[in-house]
Order: structure tokens, then sequence, then C-alpha cells
């Protein structure tokens, strides 16, 4: 057997267990229990891909054999420098800037499908008009998920604080998108051998890409910083797709199986999302949802009962039933160990505490359960708007802590409210309800709500882990004694 | 022996079909508590574009290709490693409470063993 030979089968067996690998570890992340041993086996599967990857040297086209030297350095240095930063970002970045970080790893798995594109398109080795299609449908995707994962980042990193809006912003995005395709179009004609082009080949190339990127930072920039879930769960399924055809252009099946089953997996996740918002994906994408500044409706009656936190804490300390909903506010004032202590202090004294968690609450799906996580709270006091929105109506005390559409009741009652059929939490209904908020300002997505101007609600004015601390300090005040 | 692959029009197609229903099933059963590692999970997964960018880096014949094919490796590696810590991180923290957590399984075992020494 020739070297190119030994190669090409090490890579294949690699390869094809580093596919295995993936699917196998996805599987076990759908349980809490076998998740962690999940992400150790699809990272065992990238490990060995990556390592196996340099058997490609014995591989090389002739005229990158001069090159190899320098291309193996520039590789090596390329996955120390890349994976090395990414690594350190990632085991250091606080719980609470975990969104905008996938978006940023999104970004770059997006740049790096553009890039692979470039260079074949570049180095004219697609062979054949359906390669340099794919080539180019990958290329294109890719970079728009490169640059709108960058605005996403920017958004939630508080970079870009208010979504840009231009009136006929639609309609220019669209023309961008056209021409975006009208250039690509022109490469695959160029391509069959046009014996007169407008623009030299490279040049287009440059164009085409340039559209692409501006095209994917003009449709996130005019979406609202409480899409931006949907927003990056959809950019997660694009990296896939591009990363699947660009793994078709190389011949690569571990790169297809991967990025198609992420790119599947990834449409899932958004229209679960969407769905939960009850809002369709393209609404989400194209109606400039919030941000219309909106007065209070006139049927809304009564005002907001600002009350002491250390009022509130003692009340929850002789109530039965405790129900907490804890939203963005509690993740932005790093309050969920606050908030666990406060809830082992509640529990110790015989009350019954549980968590409801909305399937948008917080910045990313499921981020409200990563954070209570974090403070060590047991997943099994934690329940999903399904299970347990039954229950507000037996329920003493609901705890608001930083969140608000989700518990917003005009969602079920006011036909004009932009979240209207969202499925809610059903606070309102519980005995006494508090709301622990930074300010009398209205949620990200910008709509009055209803709740706070309730008979049943109090509102605690003030910082979600400096509220909790008050409340400790009170509960614990009482001392023993109470507690007997 | 000839072990390169090839892969062409239908095939193409079929594994991107079953890749896709794959990807599909396997999402479908995950529960909502677990939604975001899963994001974060399959955005590591497609950090596997790594490897072709290697494939593009070390078939680089000009300075223009070795440029951006060192991007591609340089992306893709921080797609790849970024996720994975990000990902580990999070699901370290998911525990019960019916006193299961690892930290005590781990306590209990190293004190049988140093019991046993």
């Amino acid at each position: 057997m020739t070297m190119a030979s030994i190669a090409q089968l090490t890579i294949g067996v690699t390869d094809l267990a580093a596919a295995f690998l993936f699917m196998y570890g996805l599987k076990r992340m759908s349980s809490p229990v076998t998740a962690p041993s999940g992400i150790f086996l699809a990272g065992l599967g990238m490990l060995v891909a990556v390592l196996a990857s340099f058997f490609y040297v014995f591989d090389v086209s002739a005229a990158a054999k001069p090159h190899l030297i320098v291309n193996v350095v520039l590789g090596v240095v390329a996955l120390i420098v890349g994976g090395g930063f990414a690594w350190w970002g990632g085991k250091k970045v606080a719980m609470t800037a975990m969104p905008q970080m996938v978006a940023i790893y999104n970004g770059m798995g997006g740049g790096a499908a553009g890039a692979i594109a470039a260079v074949e398109l570049f180095g004219n080795k697609a062979s054949g008009t359906t390669q340099l299609v794919v080539t180019l449908l990958g290329a294109l995707i890719g970079a728009i998920s490169l640059s709108g994962s960058l605005i996403a980042w920017a958004k939630l990193q508080g970079v870009i604080k208010k979504p840009l809006r231009v009136r006929g912003q639609q309609y220019f995005n669209i023309l961008v998108l056209l021409g975006t395709l009208a250039v690509a179009g022109y490469l695959v004609y160029v391509a069959q051998g046009a014996s007169s082009q407008l623009l030299p080949t490279p040049q287009l190339i440059y164009l085409f890409f340039g559209c692409a990127l501006v095209y994917g930072v003009l449709m996130t920039l005019p979406i609202g910083g409480a899409d931006m879930p949907v927003v990056i769960s959809i950019y997660n399924a694009a990296t896939g797709l591009a990363v699947g055809l660009e793994g078709f252009v190389l011949g690569n099946p571990a790169l297809m199986i991967a990025g198609m089953v992420v790119g599947a997996a990834g449409t899932l996740l958004t229209l679960l999302m969407a769905q939960a918002m009850n809002r369709s994906v393209a609404n989400v994408l194209f109606t400039n949802f919030g941000g219309v500044p909106q007065h209070k409706p006139s049927h809304i009656k009564g005002s907001m009962k600002p009350t002491a936190a250390a009022d509130a804490g003692i009340f929850m300390r002789y109530a039965k039933s405790v129900i907490i909903i804890p939203g963005y506010g509690l993740a932005a004032a790093q309050g969920q160990q606050k908030l666990y202590e406060f809830v082992k202090l509640l529990q110790a004294a015989g009350v019954s505490v549980k968590f409801a968690i909305h399937p948008v609450a917080g910045r990313m799906p499921g981020q409200m359960d990563v954070l209570l996580a974090e403070a060590g709270v047991p997943y099994d006091l934690i329940f999903q708007l399904d299970d347990i929105n039954e229950e507000f109506k037996a329920t003493d005390v609901a705890l608001v802590i930083g969140a608000n559409d989700v518990v917003n009741p005009a969602a079920r009652t006011d036909k004009g409210s932009p979240t209207f059929g969202m499925p809610i939490l059903n606070a309102d209904q519980a005995k006494q309800v508090y709301v622990v908020k930074r300010g009398q300002g209205k949620g990200y997505a910008d709509i009055v709500n209803a709740l706070f101007y309730a008979d049943n609600c109090n509102m605690i004015y003030g910082d979600a882990a400096a509220v909790l601390t008050t409340m400790i300090e009170a509960v614990r005040g009482l001392g023993t004694k109470a507690a007997a | 022996m000839d072990f390169s692959i090839q892969i062409t029009g239908f095939v193409a197609l079929y594994i991107f079909m079953l890749a896709a229903f794959a990807g599909w099933v396997i999402i479908g059963h995950v529960p909502a508590i677990l939604h975001t590692p899963l994001m974060s999970g399959s955005n590591f997964v497609h950090g596997i574009v790594v490897v072709g960018g290697m494939f593009a880096l070390l078939n680089a014949s000009t300075v223009q290709e070795q440029t951006i094919g060192f991007f591609a490796v340089l992306l893709g590696a921080g797609n790849a490693a970024g996720g994975y810590a990000v990902t580990d991180r999070m699901l370290a923290m998911f525990q019960t409470s019916g006193h299961a957590s690892k930290h005590h399984k781990l306590g209990h075992v190293k004190a049988h063993r140093a019991k046993a020494k």
C-alpha cells in the first residue's frame, strides 16, 4: 500500500468513528444524567478526527507539495491559537454571558465554512456545475451566519443597544439578497466558459462574499434583543447546513453528516422556540417585533404598589407554597446563588418551593435552567410551563424575579398586545404576587404589563441580588425560635 | 488499494436525508431543561468544519489560499474548542436533590479506597 492509501484509510476510519460519536453523544445529551458523558464522547470524536486530518499531508495535490511544510506549520499554529483562545474564553466566561459566547463560536463555524468555500472558489477547484453551485450555497449561508452571529453577539453584549430600523428596510434587504444571488449566478455562468465577463472572477468572488456578509448584518440589525434566542438557533442550524454543504464539496462524509444533523436539530429547536412564543419563524425574522412605544392601555385599572423586600421575605417565610419565576433580570444581577440561599431558608422553614421556567425566559432557551443549575438548584425542583401552570391557583405566593413578558396576562386577554396568544406562566392566579424589578421600565419586548397593576401584586424595586440579600437577612432575623 | 471517498449526486442526497432525519429524531426527545446545553452541544458538533479547513489549508498552493485556509482552521478550531468548553461546563452543573451528586459518590469511593489501603 502507498502512503496515500494508508492516509485515506486512516482518515476514512477516524471520520466514520467521529460521525458515530457525534450522533451517539448528542443522543446521550437528551437526558441530564447521561449528558456529561455525551459531550465527552462527542469531544473524543472531534479530537480523533482533528489528529487524523494531519494524514492529509500524504495525499495532497501536486501543486501543494512544495508548500507542505509551511502549510503544516500554519495548520498547527491555527489550531493552537484558535483552539486555545476559544477554550480559554469558554472556561472563563460568566454563565450569564453564555448566549453571546455561543453566538461567537457559531459565527466562527460559519466563517470557517465560508473560508473553505473561498479557497475552493479562488483556487477554481470545483469540478462541475453541481460542485460549484453547492460551494456557493455553502459560502452564502456560512457568510450570513458569520456576520449575523456577530451582530447577535453585539446585541446580547449590549454593544448595540437598540434595534436599528429604517422605513423600507425589508425591501432593501431583499434587494441585497437578490444581488448576492445574482453575483453567484453570474459566477456559475462565467464558469461555463463565457468569452467575456463584466468583472474578473476574483473580483466577482470578493463582491459575492461582501454582499453575503452585508446581508447577514442587515438581516439581524432590525431584530429585537428579545428574539435573539431564536436568531442564534437559526444561525446555529445555518452553520450546520453550510458545513454539511462544504463537506459534500470536499468529499468528506463526516462533515456532511455532522453538519446535516446539526442543521436538522437546529431547525427543530428553532421551531420549538418559535412555537413557545406562539409566533412563526418568519414573524420573528421579518416583522420588527416590539420597540413601538406604548402607553398604559386605558383598560388597565389600579396602580403599581411598591413594598419592602424585607416584608415580602417574611411573608414568604410564613407561606405554605411559593413558586419562583426567574427571568433575565436574575441573570443580569448574578442573583442565582442568593436566590438558592433564600430558597434553602424557606425550605428549612417548611415552605414548599418550586421553580417555574418559561420556554423563552432569558436570552436563550433553557438559559434559566442552566443558571439555576449553576447555583446548585436540583433540577427536580424546576418545572416547565405546561407542568406547573395549573398549580398557580393553589399557590400562596408567586415570586417573579426579573421576568416580565412571560407573565404578562395581556397575552391571554388583549388582542392588541404584540404577545397575544403566547402561552404565559399564570403568576397572576397566585394569591399573592411579588415582582422584583430594577425599575418601573418595561420588559425587553417593551409592553406594559397588566400584572403589575393587579390587586394581588406588589412591586419590589431594586437589583435582584440586593433584594434577595435583604430578604435573606429579614428571614434570618426572625431567628430559630420563629422557625419552630 | 484505493480508499478515497467518492460521493456523487444521489449518494450525497441520501446521506443528507438520513443525517437530517437522525438529527430531527435525536433532538425531538430532549427535555426543555437541556435546550441550552443542546444548542451549545450541536454548535460544538459543527466545529468538525475544522477538519475541512485542514484539508483546504494543506492543499493550498498560493499565498492567498494559505491565508484563507489559515483562517478556516483558526475559526473552525475556535468553534470546536469553545463549543466543547462551554457545553462541558454547563452540563457539569446539573444535579438532582437526591444527594446523588457526583461529588458525593466520588467522595465515598475515595473513602472506601483509603480504608482498603
